[in-house]
This record gives C-alpha cells, structure tokens and sequence, in this order.
C-alpha cells in the first residue's frame, strides 16, 4: 500500500489533486492510501511554500499546483 | 489606443441597443461594457506576457534572497518581492512557516504578505488602464511604503515572540535544519509558454467574477448616484471621512482587482483621492478571511497589532493625500 499525503490548506486545487490521485490509482490498479494534511507544521517539516504538495512514502515528490496525470503515474509506478 | 473600449461600448449600448447617452441606465450600462472588455483585454495580455518573464521566480528563490540580507535591505526587497511574486493567499501560511523557519525576521515576512494582495501586476494595470498613470504611481509607492514601515514597526516590537510556540522556535532554530529544497534549471522557452498559459488560466479563474462585481458596483455608482451627494458630504474631505472610509472597508472583502474599478467610479465622482485610496486599500488588506487563517501561526494579540497598524496606516495615508490634493 502505497501511502499518499496531500499538503495544503483545504482549498480546491488540494481536493481536486487528492481526487486526481486516487482517481489514477484506480484506474491502474494500484492500491494506495491518500490523506489531505492541513496542519502547519508538517508543510514546514517538508519544507513546502507552495501547495497543493505532494508526498508519497515519506518523500516530498510534488508542489504548487494540480500535478500532471503522467507525474501522477510516474510516482506511482516508478517502485 | 484603450479608446477602442470606448468606442465599442458606444456603439453596443447607444447605438444599438438605443439607450441614450444622457439616461442613467445608458451611462451605466455604457461604464459596464467599457469597462469589462477592456479589463478582460487587458488581462489576458498582460497576464500572459508577464507570466513568460517571471516563470523563473518562485517564493523559493524569494526566501533565499531575504535569508541573507541586511535587516533594511530586507524590508525593501521584502516588500517588492511581495509586489511581483506570483502567489496565492492559500499559501501564505506555508509562505510564512517557510520564511520564519529561514530565519528571516518576522518584519521582513509580514512585509512581503501585506504587499503582496495590494500590489500585483493585475492591479497596477487596471490602475494605470482606469485611473492613469499619477495614481498608479501613487498606489504603488504607498503599497511599498505600508509593508516596510509595518514590517518594521513589527520588528521593533519584537513580533516574533507573539507567534505560535511551534513557530517562534522554528524561527530560533533557523539554519540547524535545511529543508529539502528543489534545483531550478533554466526554463526553456516552451516551459514558459506552459507556465504562463497555467498563470493565465489561474488568474482568470480567480478574479472574474471580481471583475464583474467591481465594475457592475463601480457602473452602479457612475449612473445612480447623484455627484451632489458625494459633494455634499465627502467632496470636501472631512476628516471623519477617512477613518470611517477605512472601517467601512474591512467587512468589505475584495481582490484588488474588484475594487479598482470601483475607485474609477468614485474618483469620478469627486471623491478626494486620499479618502478614495484609504477605502480601497483597506479592503484590499484588511480582510478577516486572512487575517484569522494566520491565526494558525501567530498569537491574538499580535493579529490585533497587526490589523490596527494596518488601519493606522491607511488613514494616516489617506489624511496625507487629501491634505496634499486639496492645496
């Protein structure tokens, strides 16, 4: 189980990436775990100005926008 | 060259559509079409075309710059950063934690925020289209002056003790821990392209419906109010008027780019420019949404400063020019 966190404040671009992800997961098959984090201190532990951010396993992989379908993909995919 | 706008509002809204020029509905009606094409114009090009020239600036780039400079060279470029950085109000509170945690002091940071939301390419050109370019200038340069003198009015005060625990000792133990930080490689031309057209339709997305509601308010205005009542009682630039602008300002919450049309209406009317600038900037900044979102990192006490120098200053502005224009 792949695990997911989307960074960011709760605006739409966060909801519509959270969705993108799971949306993605799905249709490849792939089990993951996505989770929306607003909480101030884990975007300052990653080091994350700009959101939505995304993490996959532990490691900052994405921020400041709806990420590409490919990317998506790509982090999923690429283990 | 803008005239254009005019042309083609007269011939939609008297020509056409056979209002007439003299009737309230025609001039208002007449300010709306002009207005709103014009804007939308205006938007489309100069979003895009400033997009493809700052698609390398980032607010990464931004905290690296402040980390390293001299408190007042700080405040300064803090403020124009603020200014010409692209960003959007639901990252100001990752913005804020990834400034504070660099190490730069919080007067620098509140610097760069309070700029941020007044001055932005969207709002300079609307002014300069709307308003000309003396109260474009004037705009800017009270923007820029706002954010350095809070930032260091805040600095002096020592704000930073009045943040969230969590935040005053990241703040303190800036440096100990580096963040994970990308490594920008130039962009070729066909990565600015993507980028701007990304701004473009961001942008867009966000402010047009500020821009209808802007002009529909300013339109409003142009046709339905008297100029007389606007002489009677604000033309003369009581005193009163200008704090009571500025409070009226704060439950009113708008982008700049919804309230620049409406200033085009009340200068029109003869509305004394510092009162005019005090009631704009004031919702423009002012704004309860933001302010209790950084809450998050800041303490009460602190917010409260920071919204009653905010107000301070907007009136002390307005007072200003009002005494200067009047003379």
């Amino acid at each position: 189980m792949i695990q997911v966190k989307v960074l960011g404040s709760g605006c739409s671009k966060c909801v519509k990436t959270a969705a993108l992800i799971e949306s993605v997961a799905s249709s490849c098959g792939i089990p993951v775990q996505v989770e929306k984090e607003a909480s101030p201190q884990v975007m300052m532990q990653f080091g994350v100005m700009r959101t939505p951010a995304v993490v996959v396993d532990g490691t900052l992989v994405h921020a400041g926008s709806i990420p590409e379908t490919a990317a998506v993909k790509a982090w999923l995919g690429g283990r | 060259m803008l005239s254009i706008f005019t042309d083609l509002a007269s011939l939609l809204v008297y020509t056409l559509a056979g209002l007439s020029a003299e009737s309230r509905l025609g001039q208002s009606l007449h300010f709306f079409v002009e207005d709103t094409t014009k804007i939308f114009f205006l938007l489309v090009v100069m979003i895009y075309s400033i997009a493809l020239l700052r698609a390398s600036l980032n607010v990464e780039k931004v905290r690296d710059f402040l980390a390293n400079r001299h408190k007042f060279v700080g405040y300064v470029s803090g403020s124009l950063f603020g200014a010409i950085t692209p960003f959007c109000s639901c990252s100001s509170i990752p913005v804020f934690l990834g400034f504070t945690s660099a190490g730069i002091p919080v007067g620098i940071t509140m610097a760069f925020l309070l700029t941020s939301p007044l001055i932005n390419e969207v709002a300079v050109l609307l002014l300069f289209s709307l308003v000309g370019w003396k109260v474009t200038v004037l705009y800017v340069a009270v923007g820029l002056v706002v954010g350095i003198v809070c930032g260091l009015i805040l600095d002096l005060l020592h704000a930073e003790r009045l943040l969230q625990p969590f935040a005053y000792k990241a703040y303190q133990n800036a440096g100990r821990m580096d963040p994970q930080r990308g490594t920008p490689a130039a962009l070729s031309l066909q990565q600015r392209h993507a980028f701007a057209r990304q701004e473009l339709m961001d942008i867009l997305s966000r402010v047009w419906k500020w821009v209808f509601i802007g002009v529909g308010l300013g339109a409003a205005l142009h046709g339905f109010v008297p100029e007389a009542w606007f002489e009677q009682y604000l033309g003369s630039g009581q005193w009163w008027s200008v704090p009571m602008a500025v409070l009226v300002g704060v439950p009113l919450y708008s982008n700049a780019t919804g309230v620049i049309p409406v200033m085009e209406s009340l200068l029109l009317k003869g509305l004394p420019l510092g009162t005019t600038m005090a009631f704009c900037m004031s919702t423009v900044a002012a704004s309860f949404p933001e302010f209790i979102l950084l809450k998050q990192v800041m303490q009460w006490k602190l917010l409260a400063i920071i919204f009653l120098m905010l107000l301070l200053a907007f009136t002390l502005v307005g007072w200003a020019l009002n005494v200067i224009y009047l003379f």
